[in-house]
């Protein structure tokens, strides 16, 4: 995959080719119950145990909205920093499923509850604003399980009727990469507003993809075909790969492309089509007569707009004008809510650029190698913060921070003690590093003269066997100061 | 207006209700006299007018975000046509 | 034959509570009576022993603060029952045994009532002459081989008859008007949202609502003030302030301006109907009531519309009927033709017909010309109410264009038996509540009734309305219980 496609563009003999991309992502709302019912949503549950009257509907079973998931949508609107409906409308959605009671998925059609917004994405080569086209509230279905019987679909609504952010973008996205900034910006937000867990092995988020491809320069959209329901962003992103070149090669050949509906086959890494032209679906939205129109008031919007916390876009441009860091550790640090709460915490008692370059270092190396998140850290800020105090009040090298950090893994240990057990402490007492010079230029009587005729590098040398002597722990400014004074 | 053999096949087709050839004939003469006898709408002009939502005057109320319903499978699967105690069972879905 | 099933409501809840009737002895009387009864077609579920049990248990510590105090009742085959078998008429539901209890039901229970069993009805409510129903038509005790009306024939039937002293109907698009109409008895549609929807099968779903089905108007308004609370389970349930019905009943209805639309003077309207309304608004006048003419513009446009709005909602509502959770199942090759041959053969042709239109009209390229359009000329509809509301408190007509017809006279023509809505229809449209009482009969001997429609919230109007006209009435029900051998 191109890393750094400032122009993601697909040639053919002597046509380059743009790609654009939309995404219907659905975000699970972070909620105890479900939309329209009052069952759990909890992840993981046994089959059909989270299930009510109402999410299996039966006979004479009816809707009644719940309050918090109509919250978290507002609040993700903020985030998103788009229109809020004052009044919006829920309308069925008709067609036959299995794994779909109601015959019928609730959702908002002509009057959703957002309606346009952006999304800043930070590139390399700068920012770029993707619109945001609406968000409305939706049911979740339940699950068909195909591959555990020969004959028969299983079925399990457990996550039928959980509440469902579907969050449309503008056909704004040019290439893979920014589909995986723009997922990721949009999860760190709705996590930052607490909305949506943004977890994607748990399906919380998934996204149904547009894809369509015109010829470099054009302003017409061509004909795109929307990819169902992938639940990865490498998924997502090879699945564009794959249809975008699907439709070049159609156009190079000379071909039409159908707007259809196609499935992204994870297994053979391409798309499929999921239905024929003739069956496309006809799903006769119409108002659900069973809910009346949701309204909201001024002071309901201003009273969410006042739990809105500071999110990542605003978060970063303090980071970097408060604490002067560069806009490229600042997108880092901001990324995700919990790394940006780990940063506060350490330098609220720490030097601000060293804790940046040790976490951004140290730490995230050994997340990474350990595939962690930093909420499960294996050191604590504080005790990371303790750390990068030592090396600033001279009581360890940076060296020695290092050896310190590792031994700080096994359990979070304080490292103050580690230097203490360890007698790492750096030897700061000029007297004694004078001693130790003193001793180094005796030894070395050729070096010195070497030296002082002139070759400069040796000052390296005299360095060496000084902290080696001192078993590492002299204060490397002091060495300096007192060999250049002596030699 | 005039609902032909090919609607019929279309609406069956939306509305999962399979009807036999000659069911349909008799199924169009009824459905094509309804909708004669609803075609006197459009004597009406109602560009300017508002559609009604809803009925009932009052406002769509907000329930809290508690779970109150709790595990209820043995109720849910109870009078399912079939089930194998922890799924309901039908058909292979043939995409 | 005992005289306990001639007693209205009012009687037996004061022979019940004076001691002078027990429970059991009034459970029995029905029982018998319904036992005897079984031509009428009137039960598809009887649950008696159960029945005796409860008022057994009723007489053993009975609770006479309560409004129906060990009073038995069957109810429409629409309202789910917990642990009772509950069918909508349809072959689709034959097996469906609910978990739960509707709230209209679970209302009449705590207030001591006791279920005698579940009455047929047009299947989902589709239909005005009960002969829709998968469990066969029934039986109108006026007359053999007459309709009962629909869908809330086997109610009507059955308090006609007096196999129940009360019941309970659905009432869409004159469900229950109708058949209180064909069969003599007193029906009350109440406002939109005042009764719950949870647990009653669903039609259509912004037009369907309960109401009580009685011999008389007080056992009406007894009936409607224990159905009619707010419920939250029901999200077009309405929060307003609810009367005791019964106890604020009164006759006087002297100063009130009655309203006598001139649309619903139809063409070719019999003229016994013309008669009899004509009676009512010298009735109306007798008891120093004011009688203003006015007009409802769109009053023919409400039928038409009612034909987009109830099928749309409908060939969604039943979607759920596809085999899987619950309900009748046929074989099929794959799920989609498990769904297609479950939906065909467990539906009847009118459901089918009506699920057929719903789907046409909200498909896409028909969406703006039916339903859209449809929904507008409702909007027309209700100003209209509104608008002459301003002048009126009530409004009389006639409940249905004619009298009861004969068992199969109109089934094979569609739309000849959807004209018998016309009168009722709009009201459910508007969201009004409406009433049916007897009032006269025509050259058969068949009863025909008035409808008093009144403002949204404002049944009490209504039911005073009937109360002093049913005093100046004075109707008496011709029934000859010919169905007894
Ligand atoms: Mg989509
Ligand atoms: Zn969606």
């Amino acid at each position: 995959m191109n890393n750094n496609n400032l122009k993601y563009l697909i040639s053919r003999k002597d046509n380059q080719y743009e790609v654009v991309i939309g995404l219907e992502v659905h975000a699970q709302v972070t909620s105890q119950s479900k939309l329209f019912s009052t069952s759990a949503t909890k992840f993981g549950a046994e089959p059909n145990t989270q299930v009510s009257l109402v999410d299996a509907a039966f006979p004479g079973m009816l809707p009644v909205i719940n309050e918090f998931c109509v919250k978290q949508a507002i609040k993700t609107g903020i985030g998103l920093k788009a229109k809020i409906n004052k009044r919006s409308v829920f309308d069925r959605k008709n067609y036959f499923y299995a794994d779909l009671p109601q015959g019928y998925q609730i959702s908002q059609f002509k009057n959703p509850i957002v309606g346009e917004g952006k999304v800043i994405l930070d590139m390399p080569d700068g920012q770029k604003e993707v619109g945001i086209e609406r968000l409305h509230l939706e049911q979740d279905a339940g699950k068909s399980i195909h591959d555990l019987d020969p004959q028969n679909t299983f079925v399990d609504l457990n996550r039928s009727g959980v509440a469902l952010m579907e969050i449309v973008s503008k056909p704004d996205l040019r290439s893979p990469d920014e589909v995986n900034i723009y997922i990721k910006k949009l999860r760190s937000i709705m996590r930052y507003l607490g909305t949506c867990d943004g977890n994607m092995q748990e399906g919380s988020l998934r996204a149904d993809v547009n894809v369509s491809v015109r010829l470099k320069g054009s302003k017409k959209f061509g004909t795109r075909c929307e990819i169902k329901n992938v639940n990865s962003i490498k998924f997502m992103q090879m699945a564009i790969e794959y249809e975008a070149n699907r439709q070049v090669d159609l156009i190079e050949e000379g071909k039409t492309i159908d707007q259809e509906t196609r499935l992204f086959d994870t297994k053979k890494n391409e798309t499929r089509s999921m239905r024929s032209k003739e069956d496309a679906h006809d799903y006769r939205y119409f108002p659900d007569p069973d809910l009346l129109p949701l309204e909201v008031s001024d002071d309901f919007v201003q009273k969410l707009k006042s739990e809105i916390p500071e999110l990542p876009d605003e978060k970063k441009k303090r980071f970097i004008e408060k604490f002067n860091l560069s806009p490229y550790e600042a997108t880092i640090l901001v990324s995700d809510i919990e790394t940006s709460k780990y940063f506060e915490d350490v330098i609220n008692n720490s030097d601000t650029k060293l804790a940046t370059n040790w976490i951004i270092g140290e730490l995230f190396a050994v997340l990474n190698d350990k595939n962690l998140e930093i909420t499960k850290s294996p050191i604590s800020a504080k005790n990371l913060s303790k750390l990068i105090n030592l090396i600033k009040d001279g009581t360890i090298s940076g060296k020695i921070a290092k050896t310190i950090f590792e031994l700080m893994m096994d359990g979070d240990k304080d490292p103050q003690k580690i230097v203490e057990e360890k007698g790492l402490k750096q030897e700061s007492d000029p007297k004694a590093i004078e001693e130790i010079i003193v001793k180094v230029i005796k030894d070395n009587p050729n070096k010195v003269k070497e030296y002082k005729s002139g070759k400069d590098k040796l000052f390296g040398f005299f360095m060496g066997q000084v902290m080696k002597i001192s078993g590492g722990k002299a204060n490397p400014q002091l060495v300096n100061e007192i060999l250049k004074k002596n030699l | 207006m005039s609902i032909d053999l090919k609607t019929i096949k279309h609406i069956s087709k939306l509305s999962r209700i399979s009807v036999e050839e000659q069911k349909a004939e008799k199924l169009a003469g009824d459905l094509n006299s309804i909708f004669d006898f609803i075609e006197k709408l459009n004597e009406l002009k109602t560009e300017n007018v508002e559609p009604l939502t809803s009925i009932a005057e009052t406002t769509l109320k907000l329930r809290s975000d508690e779970v109150k319903s709790k595990n209820i499978r043995e109720q849910i699967i109870k009078n399912s046509p079939q089930d194998n105690e922890d799924y309901f069972v039908v058909p292979k879905v043939i995409e | 034959m005992s005289d306990i099933t001639k007693k209205t409501l009012s009687e037996l809840v004061k022979d019940i509570k004076d001691k002078k009737l027990s429970s059991q002895e009034v459970t029995k009387a029905f029982i018998e009576r319904s036992e005897k009864s079984k031509e009428l077609n009137a039960y598809i579920t009887e649950d008696y022993s159960s029945a005796l049990d409860k008022a057994k248990k009723f007489d053993q510590k009975p609770n006479l603060n309560l409004k129906l105090p060990g009073i038995p009742m069957a109810v429409k085959d629409l309202f789910c029952t917990k642990n009772i078998r509950t069918t909508a008429g349809s072959k689709i539901l034959s097996n469906f045994v609910p978990t739960y209890e509707s709230t209209v039901t679970q209302n009449i229970w705590d207030e001591g009532a006791i279920l005698l069993g579940k009455l047929n009805c047009d299947e989902f409510a589709m239909g005005s002459s009960n002969e829709t129903s998968f469990f066969g038509n029934v039986q109108n005790p006026i007359d053999k081989n007459l309709v009962p009306g629909g869908s809330s024939g086997g109610s009507a039937s059955a308090v006609a008859a007096q196999l129940t002293p009360i019941t309970i109907g659905t009432d869409t698009g004159g469900s229950i008007r109708q058949p209180a109409s064909f069969t003599g008895t007193v029906g009350l549609k109440p406002t939109y949202g005042s009764c719950s929807r949870y647990g009653i099968v669903a039609f259509a779903s912004s037009l369907d609502q309960a109401g009580p089905m009685a011999k008389n108007v007080k056992d009406c308004a007894l009936l409607q003030e224990v159905i009619s609370t707010f419920d939250s389970k029901d999200s077009t349930s309405i929060d307003f302030k609810r009367n005791e019905y019964s106890k604020n009943l009164t006759n006087n209805i002297k100063g009130k301006k009655i309203g006598i639309p001139k649309e619903y003077r139809i063409d070719d309207m019999p003229k016994e109907i013309e008669e009899l309304w004509q009676n009512g608004i010298e009735y109306i006048k007798d008891c120093g009531a004011e009688i203003i003419d006015i007009s409802l513009p769109h009053t023919s446009y409400a039928l038409p519309t009612y034909y987009i709005v109830a099928p749309a909602e409908a060939s969604s509502n039943l979607a759920r009927y596809d085999g899987v959770k619950y309900g009748f199942r046929a074989k099929g090759e794959n799920l989609i033709d498990m769904y297609e041959k479950t939906r065909s053969e467990g539906f009847g042709a009118e459901v089918q017909r009506r699920i057929m239109i719903g789907t046409y009209v909200l498909s896409s390229g028909y969406y703006d010309a039916y339903y859209l359009k449809a929904q507008k000329v409702r909007k027309l509809i209700k100003n209209d109410f509104d608008e002459v509301y301003k002048k009126v408190d009530a409004i009389l007509t006639p409940s249905t264009p004619s009298s009861a017809f004969k068992i199969g006279e109109k089934k094979d023509d569609p739309v000849s038996m959807y004209l018998n809505d016309i009168f009722t229809v709009p009201v459910n449209l508007a969201g009004l509540p409406g009433i049916s009482i007897p009032a006269g009969h025509d050259a058969k001997g068949y009863p025909l009734g008035l409808q008093i429609i009144g403002k949204a919230f404002d049944e009490q109007n209504i039911l005073n309305i009937a109360y002093a006209m049913e005093e100046k009435i004075a109707f008496k029900n011709k029934i000859t219980d010919w169905w007894i051998k």
